[in-house]
């Protein structure tokens, strides 16, 4: 069983890239597992065609205590037998989402939520490493494999780099090694350059450039995936592709986070960000 | 420099042999020999820092200050520990701070309110339960004043706003609910927690009250807890000198007592170290003096009369004369008592708050000497306090170590060591006469006339118990 994290910048579309590769790899036959590490509770939503209403932590608040959860209560089948949960937690502003991450991914594992035919497991994770909690999916042995989500936009690089450092962290004190970066394309200048150079400097590949296409937002409205909503769309085998890159994968490294001046710098290189010079 | 001085500083330096390198450079700014003079620059130790992980401090936390401390005692205001259930499970009446007052009914001193965290509280936040809490205590105990919300560590760390939720229930109940932000993990020690503390009392509570006529002689007496009853023996002594006592903080006090603190004409402080914030705060804004007094042993208590009465007038001070003469005889019966068998005895203590100094005099109206002294979370002022109430070349210790007292032990041999709970019980193994100095060992009160006979009495009773000779004594 691989147990894959995928991280990256809010917004950057981790959860629609995780739910359409998915997709893919269980279209392919694969058994698949996905794990939503974030309180909005949105990172099966394509897969079991609705919102999942019963997440760990709203399931283990209503009942008391997690030790009265019962396994099947959270657990969920949706699209080719994809197994989902999710974390959930509280709304924004009270609370630690954090920690639910903590208590909810224990919970399924104690419980033995992912079963002894599961291929893949993947850790949709809330946003930056904001703390130890999300950062649980890739401690003490879970998963050994991240992908992070970038696109050419300077602060989804950002990210990518800051989260490389987090990797660097627990790949030191465990095996957590990261796989590669995934351009989600947002249609910026010169972008597959730029995210393959960033690759290259942090010392991974860029596994797959997808490409921008509203087919995706189309299926999402109807609460699909690409794969499910319109499966013979070139979009389909982009993320096909993607899955099958993933699935083959055997460059695993442990990241060469850059410095703010080396990511600035990289930017002017490619001519995106003007250097101090030419301003003046 | 003093051949005693030398002597105690060679005695230190072979104690710290023992540690590694680091420790030994730390520890050694903690431990001194006393020069009263204050001249010896060498003589003055570091206090009020981060304990050596490792060292078994017996500190303890910032909500053990705010809780265990100022706060519990207020008896008709219910203190709730929230968090998880162990810091209140823990902390439960831990004091002895006694009171008057039907308990459950209309005081809650000896009761303990937690809001029980579970997981759900941890990730969903802990201020719904809050509510609820308030409102279910509301309704089990009408006749409460006040409820007091001391934050064990999970409720900083998650940000759960209790003061929002404070704010919002004080004006539905029409009484003070105050948030206290005493999580344990902040400061080195108890000592930030009497603090914050007294910030809450300021913010919360002072001022609030109604006290319906004044005199001229009213007075509050701060930082008595009423351990043992120790409050109500120096209130008597006040009394009894013609002062009105209109609040006490907090032994047995009410909130409204609280509240009216800065409508006393001369605030008296007994422990210096946990409530000097509030009477700084109550001199700068509403301009009324403090000064420290001690009411521990005769001569000190003589002495303390004096002062407290000469900041009056003349009705006053000849009070206070009757009343020294009044219980003088008393006294030196006790003294009489008990000296023959205590003269010349050396003690050792090692405690929090006011002790180490205060009971000073208390061992020497027996004669007894104090040959080492230390707190485990004093500051800077309260050493130089100290420093001229010890004898030349006597040990001081800022956070000793159990290591460093048991080695004291060894080589000073004091026939008694006062110190707290978590020493106890090695001091037996060592054989060596122990008393409880934190709660006076199940006893007192120690305070005022009433308190010394009960002192004198108890001290005769464990430095020369029968049962020592039982024991083998180690080397």
């Amino acid at each position: 069983m691989r147990q894959i994290a995928i991280y990256g910048k809010g917004g950057i579309g981790k959860s629609t890239t995780t739910q359409n590769l998915v997709a893919a790899l269980a279209e392919a036959g694969r058994k698949c597992m996905i794990i939503g590490c974030d309180p909005k509770a949105d990172s099966t939503r394509l897969i079991l065609n609705r919102k999942a209403q019963n997440t760990v932590m709203d399931m283990a608040r209503e009942k008391g205590t997690v030790e009265d959860l019962e396994l099947d209560d959270v657990l969920l089948r949706g699209f080719k037998g994809i197994k989902c949960a999710e974390s959930g937690g509280p709304e924004p502003g009270v609370g630690c989402a954090g920690r639910g991450v903590i208590t909810a991914i224990n919970f399924l594992e104690e419980n033995g939520a992912y079963g002894d035919d599961t291929e893949f497991v993947f850790y949709d994770v809330l946003g930056d490493v904001v703390c130890g909690g999300f950062a649980m999916p890739i401690r003490e042995g879970k998963a050994k494999e991240i992908y992070i989500v970038t696109s050419g936009e300077m602060m989804a690089m950002y990210a990518a780099n800051n989260i490389s450092r987090g990797v660097l962290k627990y790949a030191q004190s465990g095996g957590v090694r990261l796989g590669g970066l995934i351009c989600n394309s947002r249609k910026t200048d010169k972008e597959f350059e730029l995210i393959s150079e960033l690759a290259s400097k942090l010392g991974t590949q860029m596994i797959h450039f997808v490409p921008r296409d509203n087919e995706v937002q189309r299926a999402e409205l109807r609460r699909k995936t690409v794969i499910d909503y319109a499966p013979t769309h070139p979009q389909a085998d982009e993320y096909r592709e993607l899955a099958r890159k993933i699935a083959d994968n055997k460059n695993f490294v442990i990241p060469t986070p850059i410095t703010m001046d080396e990511l600035e710098r990289l930017l002017m290189d490619y001519g995106i960000m003007e250097s101090e010079e030419a301003v003046a | 420099m003093s051949t005693s001085i030398k002597d105690t500083q060679k005695m230190i330096e072979e104690v710290l042999e023992a540690y590694p390198e680091k420790s030994k450079k730390d520890r050694a700014k903690h431990l001194a020999a006393n020069d009263p003079t204050g001249q010896c620059s060498a003589c003055q130790v570091k206090s009020n820092i981060k304990s050596r992980p490792g060292v078994m401090t017996v500190r303890g936390c910032a909500y053990a200050g705010a809780k265990g401390v100022v706060w519990g005692p207020v008896k008709d205001q219910i203190t709730i520990s929230h968090g998880p259930i162990g810091c209140g499970q823990y902390s439960w009446w831990s004091r002895r701070n006694y009171y008057n007052g039907q308990t459950g009914i209309d005081t809650f001193g000896t009761m303990h309110i937690t809001t029980d965290f579970q997981e759900k509280n941890i990730v969903y936040g802990g201020d719904k339960g809050l509510d609820a809490a308030l409102h279910e205590l509301k309704g089990l105990f009408p006749l409460a004043k006040g409820i007091g919300i001391l934050s064990e560590c999970p409720v900083g760390l998650i940000g759960d706003d209790i003061e929002a939720v404070s704010k919002k229930v004080a004006k539905e109940f029409e009484y003070p609910i105050v948030p206290v932000r005493c999580e344990g993990f902040r400061g080195v020690s108890q000592s930030l927690g009497h603090h914050i503390a007294n910030d809450t009392i300021k913010d919360y509570v002072l001022g609030k009250g109604t006290l319906d006529t004044s005199t001229p002689y009213d007075v509050a007496l701060i930082g008595d807890y009423n351990i043992g009853g120790d409050a109500w023996a120096s209130r008597r002594i006040l009394e009894e000198m013609g002062l009105r006592v209109i609040s006490q903080y907090t032994g047995d006090s009410t909130v409204n007592e609280i509240g009216i603190a800065n409508k006393a004409k001369l605030n008296l402080i007994h422990c210096y170290r946990s409530m000097n914030y509030i009477c700084r705060h109550m001199e700068e804004e509403y301009g009324i003096p403090w000064m420290e007094f001690n009411f521990f042993g005769p001569t000190k208590t003589y002495d303390s009369i004096r002062k407290i009465a000469a900041r009056f007038d003349e009705k006053i001070q000849n009070n206070a004369e009757a009343l020294i003469a009044k219980y003088k005889p008393l006294m030196d019966r006790i003294v009489e008592q008990y000296r023959p068998n205590l003269e010349g005895k050396k003690v050792m203590l090692y405690v929090g708050g006011l002790r180490p100094r205060h009971t000073i005099g208390a061992y020497e109206d027996l004669g007894m000497e104090v040959v080492a002294s230390g707190y485990e979370f004093g500051h800077n002022d309260d050493y130089k306090r100290t420093y001229p109430e010890m004898k030349e070349g006597a040990v001081i210790m800022d956070d000793a170590t159990l290591y460093e007292l048991e080695e004291f032990t060894r080589r000073l041999k004091p026939d008694m060591v006062g110190s707290g709970i978590k020493e106890k019980y090695s001091y037996h193994k060592l054989g060596v006469p122990f008393r409880q100095m934190h709660s006076w060992d199940y006893s007192g009160p120690y305070h005022g006339f009433d308190g010394f006979p009960v002192f004198a009495r108890d001290m005769d009773m464990t430095v020369n118990s029968p049962t020592w000779d039982l024991i083998r004594r180690k080397k």
